[in-house]
């Protein structure tokens, strides 16, 4: 075991896995944490904690994850490289497994540009996959990177984690971005929302063509839609996500547009876990902590 | 080139003089700028800012030009990029603590203030604005001169803060 956590003792048991998103709280104590986040105690495997989602400053995410691993819920710590040079993110990444934190997912980090705070200095001293590399390093040498190369003892036990998005492979398709990320250190993927279930089937149908769910393992994003007005919205502002329009038709024409988001998305997970090569469902929703909740114990879906 | 650089702050009294003529000739052309449009000009003139004040100042382009608060000794060539008064590494010769041989850019600041009329070196200078980096600050005061939009200080901090200055 490369770390001390339940998702992946979980993930090499090849049981499916049920991981959330959450944003940290802008109110500095315990109990601003808690309140979003604990309605997910005991219905997840674990829980990511967002990093300076959108570019706005939040708590600290290793902050809100330590909380979380005090209160019984397991952290994914995200990491962007936009906030921290790379002895900031060293020291979190020892800090990490010491505080409870045994899983993190290295991420880019949306930009600056786009937050509330557009004069502020991207740092990017590596890049994401410059992150992984290092936070593997790290692990498996016991030692900081080079030119340092002085010891760490014990070595910080993370289980590293990297953003996918599942696409139609056409016949311009290629695994070299994936297995990049593999070969830089990822032991599992979260990806973007995957509405559309039979280009998700084509996509890891095409991964376990190249054998590469069995080098990582492939937690597939989706989340309870809130409207089909939401559903709209994602499809033509989020990167890569595309939500049929069948989908959007079914959610319109519900009474309760809301039930109804929860019910595709309890669909679609049940849909993931016959699906060969999927590992786990990673269920986000903006500000939709308790929508997730919900979806889980109306479908008993709980991980 | 920070044999200019010193040149310049030992002469920063005349250096703002000459500024403050400059200011009011490009206020004068002000009107000239915004018909050819502030977004044409910017390359020009970011050009020949880039040349005149890096032979000078050793300018670094911020963008956001604090030279007449800090006694026309630029602060970006602070190894720290402090923007606010020296660090407390400053040696007893008055010399960086990250470059030995160069003399703080602070200390600097400090003797070139005293000769300076205008400017006021207890100024607390806002965080950079990172997105102005390589753009003229020129263009940018004339702008916001004309538009009333000229940042004011976060702060003053004035040695002669609470003697009755109104």
């Amino acid at each position: 075991m490369k770390s001390k956590g339940q998702l992946e003792a979980k993930l090499t048991a090849g049981e499916f896995v049920i991981t959330a998103e959450t944003t940290p709280p802008d109110g500095a104590d315990e109990a601003s944490v808690m309140d979003k986040v604990g309605c997910l105690k005991g219905l997840v495997d674990a829980v990511n904690v967002t990093d300076g989602a959108g570019a706005r400053a939040h708590m600290s995410a290793l902050a809100t994850c330590a909380i979380m691993a005090k209160n019984g819920i397991e952290p994914v710590l995200q990491f962007t490289v936009r906030d921290r040079n790379r002895l900031a993110i060293q020291g979190e990444m020892i800090g990490a497994p010491a505080l409870g934190i045994h899983s993190i997912l290295c991420l880019h980090g949306d930009s600056i540009t786009k937050g509330d705070q557009p004069d502020a200095k991207p740092v990017e001293d590596v890049d994401s996959k410059g992150l992984m590399a290092m936070a593997r390093h790290m692990r498996d040498t016991g030692t900081f990177p080079a030119p340092s190369g002085r010891k760490i003892d014990p070595a910080p036990g993370l289980l590293i984690g990297g953003a996918e998005t599942p696409r139609d492979p056409d016949e311009n398709f290629n695994t070299k971005g994936i297995e990049g990320k593999i070969e830089a250190g990822v032991d599992f993927f979260q990806t973007q929302f995957a509405y559309d279930i039979e280009v998700l089937k084509r996509y890891i149908g095409a991964l376990n063509d190249q054998g590469i769910t069995e080098r990582a393992h492939f937690i597939v994003g989706v989340g309870p839609i809130m409207s089909a007005k939401s559903a709209r919205w994602m499809t033509e502002n989020l990167f890569g996500v595309h939500v049929p329009e069948h989908v959007i038709k079914r959610i319109e024409g519900a009474e309760d547009e809301k039930a109804e988001g929860r019910k595709v998305c309890a669909e679609l997970v049940e849909q993931f876990k016959e699906i060969k090569g999927i590992s786990g469902a990673h269920l986000m929703a903006p500000r939709g902590e308790k929508a997730i909740a919900q979806t889980l114990t109306e479908y008993n879906l709980r991980g | 080139m920070r044999a200019v650089r010193l040149w310049s702050v030992r002469h920063s009294h005349g250096l703002m003089k000459l500024y403050d003529v400059f200011e009011g000739l490009i206020m004068a052309v002000e009107p000239v700028v915004r018909r050819v449009g502030y977004d044409r000009l910017e390359k020009p003139v970011s050009v020949v800012e880039n040349g005149l004040k890096s032979a000078m100042f050793d300018c670094q382009m911020c963008g956001q030009c604090a030279l007449s608060s800090t006694g026309m000794s630029c602060p970006m060539n602070c190894p720290k990029n402090l923007r606010n008064g020296p660090c407390g590494g400053v040696r007893e010769d008055g010399h960086c603590e990250v470059k030995p041989d160069m003399p703080c850019v602070w200390v600097k600041a400090w003797e070139g203030s005293k000769d300076m009329v205008n400017g006021n070196i207890f100024d607390v200078q806002r965080p950079v604005d990172h997105r102005m980096k390589g753009t003229s600050s020129w263009l940018r005061l004339m702008r916001q001169k004309k538009e009333g939009t000229y940042p004011r200080p976060a702060t003053t901090a004035r040695a002669d803060a609470g003697k009755g200055a109104s």
